[in-house]
């Protein structure tokens, strides 16, 4: 475990594997409250809290939990943990909890909690099981900010629910309402998409060089 | 009475479809639409599901929860679904072999279909279904006949898509969420339109 893998870790949540953008999971809830950057920012940080607590808990038990019954095992911790974040929420932010309303307990079935369970926190120790739940939190957290805030800006002229223009801009309500929200979502992954094909065809171009580069440096006996 | 159960099922199944106005049980919209056959096999097992799910549920919550550990409700309403999941997969392999046949596979996946944990929520926090069992039970089986509405639509829509010739960036999810938006927009917008 060194800074290297944890760098690797974090920019595989937030871009390679990309929790909504690129592995298209935890949709959902990604569509419903996106209507805000500040329903998002709750959202992401209450996933978050949650990934990262579940990932710890199910990476320390994962010598005890029989494989028969891991999936039984996995719900039973993360809807534990997501009664823990909805009783704080509750308590401290009333009106953010009232705003997530029914999309607050559904984390329970959000897919990249399980998944993450499943592929990462049952095979690993828990240090890096922590790193990934932040990573893939944070990877989370931002997309849902860039969808909150493309939909937000657009669909209701306002950003952190400060209105950014003059009486006479007309916001494009269809943005706020769930046909915008899959249509937003789906511009975005093409977006996304589209980068990185550009970013591939790039590197492939650069490839040839640096290969030439490695080789050459191999041939030269520094270790001697 | 009839009224009330009418009202239930207009406001679930359509007006307020669980995938198109509340955006809920997206994951096997988008998985399992890939032909009409199999979105009505996925749909037939999240009604049966989401029914007696709903059922279970609110027997539950009212004769154990209420009043006293409302705070557990995540917790058992999920565990409740998950085990029931199971049961009646069992209990179809064994009792009725040709109707597992055709929905088996689907039913694993609806555990984590999070329409069928909100509708089991909803119907529980929701007044004017508060109280009855029968209510609670008609809420799951309306909100799980719009999901099979909004799935069987959306899979005549995908099987076009595949055929058509889609810009490379949008292949694949972005172009299935855009005409699932476009989808949306014209069930609601239909729907808006009349006036009871």
């Amino acid at each position: 475990m060194n800074a290297k893998d944890i760098l690797l870790q974090f920019k595989n949540g937030l871009f390679d594997r990309n929790p909504l953008l690129v592995q298209v999971l935890g949709v959902c809830a990604s569509l419903a409250i996106t209507t805000t950057v500040s329903n998002s920012l709750y959202m992401g940080l209450a996933v978050t809290a949650v990934l990262v607590c579940s990932n710890l808990l199910i990476s320390l038990l994962r010598r005890f939990i029989p494989e028969q019954v891991r999936i039984a095992a996995y719900i039973v911790i993360i809807s534990g943990f997501v009664t823990i974040v909805e009783m704080v929420m509750n308590a401290y932010m009333p009106s953010a909890a009232a705003k997530l309303g029914i999309f607050l307990p559904l984390i329970v079935v959000n897919c990249i909690i399980l998944g993450r369970a499943e592929a990462f926190a049952s095979k690993n120790t828990p240090l890096p099981s922590i790193i990934d739940g932040f990573a893939m939190g944070a990877g989370f957290t931002i997309a849902l900010l860039l969808l909150g805030a493309i939909r937000e800006i657009l669909g209701s002229g306002s950003f952190f629910g400060i209105q950014l223009f003059g009486q006479s801009y007309t916001p494009i309500g269809i943005l706020t309402s769930p046909p915008g929200a899959f249509m937003t979502l789906g511009c975005l992954i093409a977006l996304i998409q589209y980068l990185k094909d550009r970013l591939q065809s790039k590197t492939k171009a650069s490839a040839d060089q640096t290969h030439k580069d490695v080789k050459n440096k191999e041939v030269e006996p520094n270790d001697l | 009475m009839i009224f009330d159960i009418l009202t239930i099922f207009l406001s679930v199944a359509l007006v307020g479809n669980y995938v198109f106005s509340q955006t809920l049980g997206i994951c096997p919209f988008l998985g399992v639409s890939s032909s009409p056959s199999t979105a009505l096999g996925m749909g037939l097992a999240v009604t049966f599901v989401m029914t007696l799910s709903n059922a279970a549920t609110y027997l539950i919550f009212d004769l154990l929860l209420r009043d006293r550990f409302e705070y557990l409700q995540t917790v058992v309403f999920i565990l409740v679904i998950a085990s029931l999941v199971q049961l009646i997969e069992m209990m179809l392999k064994k009792l009725l072999p040709t109707l597992y046949r055709s929905l088996g596979i689907y039913l694993p996946l609806i555990t984590t279909n999070c329409a069928v944990l909100a509708a089991a929520n909803n119907a529980v926090s929701d007044e004017s279904i508060n109280g009855s069992f029968l209510f609670s039970t008609f809420y799951g089986f309306s909100a799980a006949i719009g999901f099979t509405i909004a799935i069987v639509i959306f899979s005549g829509v995908r099987a076009r898509i595949d055929e058509e010739d889609v810009p490379k960036p949008f292949r694949g999810t972005p172009i299935t969420l855009i005409c699932a938006g476009i989808v949306a927009m014209i069930f609601n917008g239909l729907l808006s339109g009349i006036r009871f």
